[in-house]
């Protein structure tokens, strides 16, 4: 048996996926590092107080993890919702009693949603009480704030698209929020993230739009920077 | 803007290559000192965030198994609820209207913590993080006063008690090590502690105690409720 796992292991094909053995020695557990695609943005080594699981909480990488889970529920979601009035309100009558544990999905996400806007914060604090942001780390801390700004942004895009009650009301709540920049500005803007003057379908696509499309596009991108910014100035 | 650092070279720079740094002050994470002991990423770093994205996601999924998320009646612009919230990380927001005029609590607020938060790294006395009461303690003092007094008389005047008390607590910790001298404990721990941490602390504390209020206890109108005569 262990001969049959050493001999796929050794093999062309693993091997060409795989570029490295079973990571045994430091010289192939850095292979295993920096010959992977998703691995390679950490350095080979690392530093044992980094590691600290009390250092950070890992609250960075949950902010990650959350996104992922976010995503994964989120294109299972899209698979059965539709962004019209007032289809997009029964499509969730639907994932509540007709889709195979179309609750627990959204449940899920839902739940994963609330979770990433206080993880990220928390992770704000971190960097924060640690000291992390002062130089060279300080346009990243921007773009961390950046990055809280629009985890809130998705969030709340995404809390107008059950078309219940809470959503419409909760967005109509924010988007008069919004009217109050002065100038005329805030009605401006309050136009154009609504597409009207009030709630209705027109504000349902532009939420679901930027909800599903543009934001997480948006916050992909800078996500990328953020991280890659985080290995250039040291850390992990 | 004073150098952090300076450089020295041996005058045969051939034979003894060697450059020494002074440090000033501290600065940069860059030029701390180098206590790094160094471990493999794979496994100590990858196995650990494995575990933690797995643990994430068994809470989340025994999270969802047990707590429903809500949906209400279909949306009905003829029908508003009393009150209308909005969710609950803009409740602490939603709570700074009732005090102030729109435009204040609503726009110009939340815009300057925004601000706040983007240039904390570039301000030298984020970096240098000393003490607050290390030196000039007495114009530290007269400042910290006047300050907290002028904020916590234009909370009164707007009547935001939610505000006023958070500040004023603050204020008495932060007060704390300039009366009583503590070499050791609690005490020297808060005189140790730099402006920014202050700031941000009060900032936290406002930010948590408003979204509470928001989200526990306002009722009808906006009203005070208790939660326990139910969550609106």
């Amino acid at each position: 048996m262990k001969s049959l796992w050493q001999r796929l292991f050794a093999s062309q094909v693993w091997r060409s996926m795989f570029r490295h053995g079973l990571p045994e020695s430091n010289r192939t557990r850095a292979e295993a590092i920096f010959y992977n695609f998703f691995l390679h943005i950490h350095p080979t080594k690392v530093r044992k107080r980094s590691v600290k699981f009390s250092y950070t909480w890992g609250l960075g990488g949950l902010s990650f993890g959350l996104f992922i889970v976010l995503t994964v529920t989120g294109a299972l979601l899209m698979l059965y919702y539709r962004p019209s009035v007032p289809q997009a309100y029964w499509d969730m009558k639907d994932l509540q009693y007709v889709v195979s544990s179309g609750q627990f999905l959204r449940n899920m996400h839902r739940w994963a949603a609330h979770a990433m806007v206080a993880v990220v914060f928390l992770h704000m604090l971190r960097v924060f009480y640690t000291g992390s942001y002062r130089p060279p780390k300080e346009f990243n801390w921007v773009i961390g704030v950046v990055l809280l700004v629009f985890t809130i942004l998705l969030s709340y895009t995404g809390y107008l698209l059950p078309w219940d009650q809470l959503a419409f009301w909760g967005i109509s709540v924010g988007t008069n929020m919004a009217r109050a920049v002065p100038f005329g500005v805030g009605d401006n803007i309050s136009f154009l993230l609504l597409g009207g003057n009030i709630v209705g379908e027109n504000a349902l696509v532009r939420f679901y739009v930027l909800h599903c499309f543009v934001l997480p596009v948006a916050a992909t991108m800078l996500m990328g920077i953020h991280f890659w910014r985080v290995r250039k100035d040291g850390g992990v | 803007m004073s150098k952090d650092f300076n450089v020295e070279q041996t005058r045969d720079a051939k034979q003894v290559p060697t450059r020494i740094a002074f440090i000033k002050g501290r600065t940069a994470a860059r030029v701390r000192k180098e206590d790094a002991e160094m471990v493999m990423t794979f496994p100590n770093l990858v196995v650990k965030e494995i575990i933690a994205f797995e643990v994430m996601v068994i809470l989340l999924a025994v999270l969802s198994l047990i707590i429903d998320a809500p949906l209400e009646w279909i949306a009905n612009p003829e029908h508003t609820p009393n009150p209308a919230k909005a969710p609950w990380y803009f409740l602490g927001l939603q709570e700074l209207l009732h005090y102030f005029p729109p435009v204040v609590g609503g726009v110009i607020l939340p815009a300057l913590a925004v601000m706040a938060l983007i240039v904390i790294p570039y301000f030298k006395i984020n970096i240098k993080r000393e003490g607050l009461w290390k030196e000039h303690r007495r114009e530290t003092f007269l400042t910290l006063v006047v300050a907290v007094g002028i904020v916590s008389l234009v909370l009164l005047l707007f009547k935001v008690y939610a505000m006023v008390m958070p500040t004023l607590i603050m204020t008495g910790f932060m007060l704390t090590p300039y009366f009583i001298k503590r070499e050791h404990g609690f005490i020297a721990w808060l005189g140790h502690r730099p402006l920014s941490w202050w700031v941000m602390t009060w900032f936290v504390m406002v930010v948590v105690v408003l979204t509470a209020i928001g989200t526990l206890f306002r009722g009808p109108e906006w009203g005070w409720t208790w939660p326990w005569e139910g969550i609106y």
